[in-house]
Parts: C-alpha cells; sequence; structure tokens
C-alpha cells in the first residue's frame, strides 16, 4: 500500500507534538510495509527519511497559465481571509515572527502567484496564505504520483487532502491530533472551525486520537460518529543513558511543567497547586519549563503568592534541553484543561518520572499508572504532588509498572490500527 | 453421618475520607462518617436484617438441626451498634436458640498475624472480649482475617486456648488431599482444622447469579445433589462465605433468600448431612493429618495468597510504616489514638492498594472507594503521617507526666492555683509553675516544656554575685546533689542539651546523670552520645553552660 501523506511539520523543526506524532506514524506504518510519500511545506533538508519520501512543497514548480490550476485556486482562495492567525505562538514570539517575515517577503518579493513559492512551514501571519498555496501545490503532487489513500494531518492540511482527493479520486483520511476548541476554548476562529469541518466531511474517514477528541468531533462538528475511529498516539521508545548520568545540583525535589504556557495547558493551577505544597514542606522547587501568551501573568502570579525562590522559569526549551529537564524532574505535572492526546507525560515516564495527569486529557484514557486529576481540582493536584515527593512506595511503583508501560505504546501497534483504517476507508470508496 | 458447616463472615470497615496532605498535623478525623453510616444502613436492610430474620425462621422450623456460624468483626460491631443496633439485636436472639456458634477474629479484622504478634493477640483477645459480653459465650474456634493461615499463625492462636481454626482448602497446600475432613496444625496438633471447600463455597458465592455459568440457576436440590456425589468416607464439608453474599452482593431478585430457605429441608430429607458448627465437629472428629502451611494462605482469588494485601509497594509501604510503630503505641494510654490505630489496621485499606487488577482486568470484588491504587494509598498514607505525629506527641505527654519525680509533682500541684493569679517571682518558682500550667492545660508537648523552662531560666535575671559566687560550679559538681535533684535538673532541660554537656564529662558524671534519666530519655539519649561527635564545641560549651545554670539555680 502506498499513502500520500501531508503534514505540516517534521522533525527535527517542530514546535509542538503534531511533528513528532506524524513521524513516529510514518516510522511505525513503513514497518509494516506501508510506502509514505510525506509532503512538507518546507524541507530543511536534514530531516530523518528512512524508508520514506519526503517531499518539499517548497520545490515544486507551478504554471498558473494551467487553466486546471486557475479553477482550483478559485476554489480555495477565500483562505487568505483572516490570515493574522498564529496559534502555538507566543506574544514576543509573534514580533519575531512578523519582523522576519517583513523583511523575508520584501526581499524576495514573492507572491502567491510565483511559480516557486517559499513556503515558511511555520504558524506566522500569512499562514492562512501558506494553507492555501499548500493546497495548490497538493494539487500537482497528487497528479504527479500513484498511491492508494490520502492522509492529512491537522486542518493545516485538509485543503490539500481535499485537493489530492478531488483530483485522484483516491480516499482520504483526516487525522484530529487538536481542534480548534483545544486551541482557542470558546472563542474559535471560525476560519479554521469551518476549513476543519469541511475537512471532516469530505474525509471518508476520521481518525482522532483520544475518546475526548473523537467526542468533539461528534459533537462540536456534528462528524457521523460511524466514521469517526479512535487511534490513541504512542511514543518513540528511546534509551538515552546518558541522561541518567546528569548530575543534580539541588537538594530539593523538583517539579516540573513542560508545556506551552496557554490557557488550554493550565498553568495557573499548577501554580496553585505548588503554592499549597510549599507552605506544608517549603523544600520543593516547582520549575514551568515553556512559555507562551500566559507566560507574564504566571509570573506575575508566582511573584505575588512570594514562592519567587522556589518557583522557577526556563523559558521555552528544546531537544536535549527538554531531556535534561526530565532527568532533573521528580514529578511531572500536565494539568490541561484541553488536551487531545498530551505526548509528554509519556516522555515523562520514559525518563522514570512518575507524573500526574488532568482527567482531561486523551492520555490519561491510556495511562494506568499515572496520577489523575481534574484540571480544576487544585487540592487533589497538590495532593497527588505531596504523595509522590513524600512516600517512597508510590515512586518505586511507578519506576517498576510506568516505564514498562509507555514502551507498551509503541507506534508500530499504532500504525497496526491505521492500516486498518486505510483499508476501511478504501472499501468504502470502491 | 457427615457434617455440613455453614459459617458466614460479617464485617464491614470503618472508610476513610479524602484526606489531603495540608490536613496533616490539622486535622484528626479520618473517617467518612457519612459513606460508612450509609453503606451499614445500607447492607444492614438488603442482607444483615432479612438474613437474620430468615436464619431464626429456619431454627424456629427445624430446632436443633440446623445450625449457623458467624465472625463479625469488631469494626462491624461498633458500626453496627452505632447505626443499626437491630441488627446485634438479631444477632442476640440467634445466640440465644444455642443453634449458633461465634467465633473470634482479629478485633479491627487485621493483618496483624503478619505485622506483629503482640498486637495480634491483644486484637484477638479485645475481640473475644466483645462477643463474650454481646452473646456471652466466649469463642474457642477462631477464624483469622481472610482466612489467612499459615504454621506459625496456627502454633500462636493455639498458644492462646483455641482448640479449633477454620481456613482455605488451598489447591496448593492440599495437592490431591481433600479438604473434607478434619486436618490439624503440624507444630501443635491440638490445634484442628477446618477447611473452606471452595468449589461449593465459590458456587453460592460469586456463580449463583451468573448467567452464563452452566449449573445456572442453582437450587437447593441441585447443591444437595452435590453433596450426595461427594465420596462417603468424607466427613464435613465447609461452606465458608461472606455474609453479605446474601441480599447485597447476590441480590434478593437472584433468589438467594430461596436458596437458601429451601436448603436446610432439601439436605436434611435427601441426603445423609446434618449441619454442625466448628464447634461440634471438634468434639467428634479426628485429624487424619496434619496440613503444612510454611507460607500463609487465604481464601481470596485464584491465588489463595496474600498478595491482595501485601506484596507489592505500596501495601508494603504502608504496612511497614504503620507496624513501625507498635512499640509507641503500646505506650499509650490516650484511648482516641488506640481507637484509630485499631481502625486503620483493617485489612480493606491495604486491599484498595492492591494492583493486581491492573493485569486481571477483573472487576474489584468488594465495594472500592478509590478510582486507583495509587489514590488509595495516598490518602492512606496522609492519614498515616498525622497520626504518626499524634503519636509521637502523645508518647512525649506520656513520658512527661510518667517519670517526673513526685515530689516536683506534688510541689507543682501545691503551687497551681497561685499560678493562675500571681505573677511568679522566684527563679525556681518560675520553672516548676509554668512546668505545671503547660501541664495541666495538655496543650503543650513535653519538649516545649522543657524549652520553655529553659528559657525561663536563661531570661532569669541576672544577679552579679550570684555569678560569682558560683562561678566555681561546674557539671561535675551533680555527683555531689541527691538524685531528685539532679533529675529536676535534668527535667528542666532539652535531652539534647544534657547529652551534649556529657561530652568529655567523667565516668561518675555520667553515671549519676543516666541513672536519673527516664527509660525513653535514655533511649534518646545513647542514640545522640553516638552522634555527639557531628556537634560542634561552641554548641557543646553551651550545653555544659545551660546546665550549669540550671545547677546553680537549684541550689541558689
Amino acid at each position: 500500500m502506498r499513502v500520500l501523506m501531508f503534514g505540516w511539520e517534521f522533525p527535527p523543526h517542530i514546535t509542538g507534538g503534531l511533528g513528532t506524532a506524524c513521524f513516529g506514524l510514518v516510522k511505525g506504518l513503513t514497518k509494516q510495509g506501508v510506502e509514505v510519500i510525506f509532503v512538507v511545506p518546507k524541507a530543511y533538508g536534514d530531516e530523518s527519511k528512512e524508508g520514506f519520501r519526503l517531499v518539499n512543497a517548497s520545490d515544486m514548480v507551478m504554471d498558473f497559465t494551467n487553466v486546471k490550476y486557475q479553477e482550483h485556486w478559485n476554489r480555495i482562495k477565500f483562505l487568505e481571509i483572516g490570515s493574522n492567525l498564529i496559534p502555538y505562538v507566543g506574544p514576543e514570539d509573534f514580533e519575531r515572527l512578523k519582523e522576519e517575515e517583513k523583511l523575508q517577503v520584501t526581499s524576495e518579493g514573492q507572491s502567491v502567484f510565483s511559480e516557486r513559492y517559499q513556503f515558511s512551514g511555520k504558524y506566522g501571519i500569512n499562514l492562512m496564505e501558506e494553507v492555501s498555496r499548500y493546497a495548490l501545490v497538493a494539487s500537482v503532487i497528487a497528479q504527479q504520483n500513484t498511491y492508494d489513500v490520502i492522509h492529512a494531518h491537522d486542518w493545516l492540511t485538509y485543503p490539500a487532502g481535499i485537493a489530492a482527493k478531488k483530483i485522484s479520486g483516491k480516499p482520504l483520511v483526516v487525522h484530529v491530533h487538536a481542534t480548534e476548541f483545544d486551541r482557542s476554548g470558546e472563542n474559535v476562529n471560525q476560519t479554521v472551525y469551518n476549513l476543519e469541518r469541511e475537512g471532516m466531511e469530505e474525509a471518508d474517514l476520521v481518525i482522532t486520537v483520544s475518546h475526548l477528541t473523537r467526542q468533539i468531533v461528534i459533537e462540536r462538528y456534528g462528524i457521523d460518529p460511524e466514521k469517526v475511529i479512535t487511534v490513541h498516539n504512542a511514543v518513540e521508545p528511546v534509551d538515552r543513558p546518558e541522561f541518567n548520568e546528569v548530575r543534580k545540583h539541588l537538594k530539593e525535589k523538583v517539579v516540573t511543567f513542560l508545556g506551552r504556557v496557554t490557557f488550554q495547558k493550565g498553568p495557573d493551577y499548577f501554580i496553585e497547586a505548588a503554592y499549597k505544597v510549599l507552605q506544608k514542606d517549603p523544600d520543593v522547587r516547582f520549575v514551568m519549563a515553556g512559555s507562551g501568551d500566559l507566560l507574564n501573568k504566571m509570573i506575575r502570579r508566582a511573584a505575588q503568592l512570594h514562592i519567587g525562590t522556589k518557583f522557577h522559569f526556563t523559558g521555552f526549551l528544546k531537544g536535549a534541553e527538554v531531556d535534561t529537564m526530565f532527568a532533573l524532574s521528580d514529578v511531572y505535572v500536565m494539568p490541561s484543561v484541553s488536551e487531545p492526546f498530551g505526548i509528554s507525560p509519556l516522555e515523562a515516564m520514559r525518563s522514570n518520572v512518575p507524573v500526574v495527569i488532568s482527567k482531561q486529557s486523551g492520555v490519561s484514557e491510556v495511562l494506568k499508572h499515572a496520577l489523575k486529576v481534574d484540571f480544576w481540582d487544585i487540592d487533589a493536584l497538590a495532593d497527588a504532588i505531596y504523595g509522590l515527593l513524600h512516600y517512597e512506595g508510590l515512586k518505586k511503583m511507578f519506576i517498576r509498572y510506568g516505564k514498562e508501560e509507555v514502551d507498551n505504546l509503541k507506534w508500530d501497534n499504532a500504525a497496526g490500527e491505521v492500516l486498518a483504517v486505510y483499508n476501511q476507508a478504501q472499501t468504502l470508496v470502491h | 453421618m457427615r457434617s455440613i458447616c455453614l459459617y458466614f463472615q460479617v464485617h464491614q470497615p470503618f472508610r476513610l475520607r479524602t484526606y489531603r496532605f495540608f490536613n496533616i498535623g490539622a486535622e484528626h478525623n479520618y473517617f467518612d462518617d457519612f459513606q460508612n453510616r450509609q453503606i451499614i444502613k445500607r447492607v444492614a436492610d438488603k442482607c444483615y436484617l432479612p438474613a437474620n430474620k430468615m436464619m431464626l425462621d429456619l431454627i424456629k422450623e427445624y430446632g436443633s438441626a440446623f445450625k449457623v456460624t458467624f465472625s463479625i468483626s469488631g469494626t462491624a460491631i461498633e458500626q453496627l451498634q452505632q447505626h443499626a443496633p437491630e441488627v446485634i439485636q438479631g444477632f442476640q436472639k440467634l445466640a440465644r436458640t444455642g443453634c449458633v456458634e461465634f467465633l473470634a477474629e482479629t478485633y479491627a479484622h487485621s493483618l496483624a498475624s503478619q505485622g506483629n504478634s503482640e498486637e495480634f493477640i491483644d486484637q484477638v483477645k479485645q475481640h473475644s472480649d466483645t462477643i463474650e459480653q454481646l452473646f456471652g459465650k466466649r469463642p474457642k474456634t477462631f477464624r483469622n482475617t481472610e482466612l489467612i493461615y499459615s504454621d506459625a499463625i496456627g502454633e500462636m492462636v493455639a498458644d492462646m486456648g483455641f482448640n479449633t481454626m477454620i481456613t482455605e482448602g488451598a489447591k496448593h497446600i492440599l495437592g490431591w488431599k481433600s479438604p473434607n475432613y478434619m486436618y490439624c496444625n503440624s507444630r501443635n496438633p491440638k490445634l484442628k482444622l477446618l477447611l473452606r471447600n471452595n468449589r461449593l463455597s465459590d458456587d453460592i458465592a460469586f456463580r449463583f447469579s451468573t448467567v452464563e455459568w452452566p449449573e445456572w440457576p442453582l437450587t437447593a436440590e441441585k447443591f444437595t445433589g452435590w453433596l450426595n456425589a461427594i465420596e462417603s468416607r468424607e466427613e464435613v464439608v465447609n461452606v465458608f462465605i461472606d455474609y453479605e453474599t446474601i441480599g447485597e452482593r447476590q441480590w434478593k431478585e437472584t433468589g438467594i433468600f430461596d436458596f437458601f430457605k429451601a436448603l436446610p429441608k432439601s439436605v436434611m430429607s435427601n441426603s445423609d448431612f446434618r449441619f454442625a458448627t466448628p464447634s461440634e465437629l471438634t468434639d467428634v472428629l479426628q485429624p487424619v493429618a496434619q496440613m503444612h502451611v510454611p507460607f500463609p494462605i487465604s481464601w481470596a482469588d485464584e491465588e489463595r495468597d496474600l498478595t491482595s494485601w501485601l506484596g507489592n509497594e505500596l501495601q508494603d509501604e504502608a504496612f511497614s510504616k504503620l507496624y513501625s510503630l507498635n512499640d509507641k503505641i503500646r505506650k499509650i494510654s490516650d484511648p482516641s489514638i488506640l481507637k484509630d490505630w485499631n481502625y486503620l489496621q483493617t485489612s480493606d485499606h491495604f486491599y484498595y492498594m492492591c494492583t493486581k487488577w491492573f493485569s486481571h482486568g477483573t472487576v474489584y470484588k468488594y465495594f472500592n472507594p478509590y478510582p486507583s491504587p495509587y489514590e488509595a494509598f495516598i490518602n492512606y498514607m496522609n492519614v498515616l503521617s498525622d497520626f504518626m505525629i499524634r503519636v509521637d506527641n502523645a508518647l512525649l505527654m506520656e513520658a512527661a507526666i510518667a517519670p517526673a519525680p513526685k515530689a516536683v509533682r506534688k510541689k507543682a500541684a501545691e503551687k497551681a492555683p497561685k499560678t493562675v493569679r500571681t505573677k511568679p517571682k522566684t527563679t525556681t518558682g518560675t520553672l516548676v509553675e509554668e512546668e505545671h500550667v503547660v501541664k495541666s492545660s495538655k496543650i503543650l508537648s513535653a519538649k516545649k516544656v522543657a524549652e520553655k523552662s529553659a528559657k525561663a531560666t536563661v531570661k532569669a535575671p541576672k544577679e552579679k554575685a550570684t555569678e560569682k559566687l558560683f562561678s566555681s560550679l561546674n557539671v561535675e559538681d551533680i555527683i555531689t546533689l541527691s538524685d531528685a535533684k539532679v533529675k529536676k535538673i535534668i527535667k528542666s532541660m532539652e535531652i539534647e542539651t544534657v547529652s551534649a554537656a556529657m561530652k568529655g564529662a567523667k565516668k561518675e558524671v555520667r553515671e549519676k546523670v543516666e541513672k536519673n534519666l527516664g527509660k525513653r530519655a535514655l533511649k534518646t539519649y545513647h542514640e545522640l552520645l553516638k552522634q555527639i561527635k557531628t556537634i560542634h564545641e561552641s554548641e557543646i560549651k553551651k550545653s555544659r553552660k545551660l546546665f550549669e545554670k540550671q545547677i546553680k539555680a537549684l541550689i541558689k
């Protein structure tokens, strides 16, 4: 079987869990004997490409005099509207991105209608423009290749998926890693919502990363439950013994929050719980690693509570820094208000760090050896943290069972389920 | 003539409330009174009351031909007395028929047989006392929590004067042997053993309402047929189940009451089996063999071992922390602490921490108030942490009251009324009176008492003349003082100060101090001496000075 897959990012150039998940899935599929053509807006050349083709949309040459493309463009160009949308990016980053893009655009002077379009592949101010151009390029790629199934990851690539389906008539599977409700709460961006819904409606089958997300897809997007299938994410089994050697310079135990500091991740609940724990036991340090639009507010709150000497902010961490952070941690906390899946607790458990996760996360559906609390229940959250720090038996249990549990959440298994979805999609079309 | 022994276990734990870590040290009410009351009332309505009535009716109908045996845990008795006293009255009515035997067990339905033999013996005694008081007869047959048994437990039970014990007919122990005989303990053959026939017991307890079970529906006639199918030489069938099976775990609608109502008649008219209690069986049956059980067995799950309560890291930590308190508890008389100590030992708390179900995927056999064993553990450990603090405080209190010399206490008592109104003038007065005020108010711990009195002395007005007069005095001079005075001096200081001051002191001086220390203080003192090297010289000097000051204050 051959799959034409549309993604937005690919390791090592990632901003969130999407790229990591795509990478794991592609590797798993390749092991199952599936050929994957993976299309990204912009390839940097240093991506790992074991056993599959990575297509750089920025390399595609398009002739706009071709009538067919013009028709297609007419159909999708409404996407240009409302292009100030920048998900996943904090205020400082937004300023920086805007500056960068201004520079780029003026120097290269490129337009959407030039023969070659240099995608940024980021979530910048020209995002909508890029999404529509990406869809256009997709139609070219769709025509030039042969494949059995089209698979599109998240709304950014849904127009591309739809375009490819229109051209080839092959079944389309869209993969929902997150919905607009997870990203923006109730203040949804209508353009994005419409794109998401169109993608799900046009798709022959919809894959969601958790039952939680499946429920949102059914209830908020009105999609037929019959065609929505949950395939839980997995995690790459990586052993990095060098991080076991990381020296701890602090005598206190460390409790870590790692992720974007945004409303949906619940950083405020983490601070309030930290305050409760510190009142009882001052020999603990709390770390908030990551950045986001709530970061300044969080710093202010920590100061207000007078826990500044015990509560630390690291800013955005990536790559090896993340692993070092895990190696330094005694407890990992993910108090997300809304989390379609949430792969980071699995990474923490892989490093033998016990985790506390919110019941409002997809990952809580697959984990047994984790403490689960309601995100709003600060008392329960604080209690779970305190328990993990003070009662040795708990830690021992987590180390004994947690790693084993995570190691069993293999992408190979998830890929097997995705393959079953492909097969089902094919029967639907024929 | 062969026998069938029907025995029912009655037990309810005191379930814990949600107890957060920030309650530690602040709140000492551990139990979910609302939930516990609700559950005991519900089970009383659905099971205990109607089942007791049924048993009484059966005894009225068949007279002494129908026999039944119960064991009721102390925690169940207390809750029934509080919230459903009519159930206890029902059991008393049953007791008066003479057709019912009540067994002994650990008061708190605890795992004390695994934790501490001293505690185990105490609890069994406490339970036997309760049963004797309620039902008029001291039990002679013993059942351990969850039918836990081993050679060692059996030996202990025999030593306590029981002649019979009941346990599980575990396959891995019996091998080819049948549970349907009387056996005996391998270390003390005087203790007879009755073994549970787990197939027939579980047919009623677990499979009764399972529609997928090929034998469903189970009727009294069918059950009698199975009894008849047992080889004729085999002597006794022991059906040991939880009483809650009737009406609570197997609902009334499943026909469980009808089954038991029909059973006596069916057995008596269609088989050669007759109903008997363990004590009756002990009188008539001789053991056919010794049973060797080096490792404990129980009636639980397929494994019939202790892994539902002990063995994983959570259970082991909680259990060892709990029983590490045993020695301290023995020195405490505070009834509220002893009560909680009892309730915290109940086996159910450890059952909630079992992780076996993760792999089995089976549902909990019993009601479990926690979403996962981790929550159960954290909650229990929070409670235990608070309990440990209370135990330590209570110990200090006891130590503060007990070993103080009579003279001092008497003197203090005389002065007490004055203390309330007048301000003390002299240094010594301050010392004694303050101590007494604190003690009588019972708010501050003994440690604080010592700190306070020490402070009081330090703050005492420094009269230069006096200082000069006693400037030659030092720690060594205590040899010349009476024991009572030395005791008084020591009592006025932290034990840490005393130990530090003893560094480098002459042998006679040390002996003088040591013989005037309380038992507990002496232990701490020796421990502290071991660490004395780590203590800074300046600290030691300070301690000596403080010591000398106390001597001077006293002599003056």
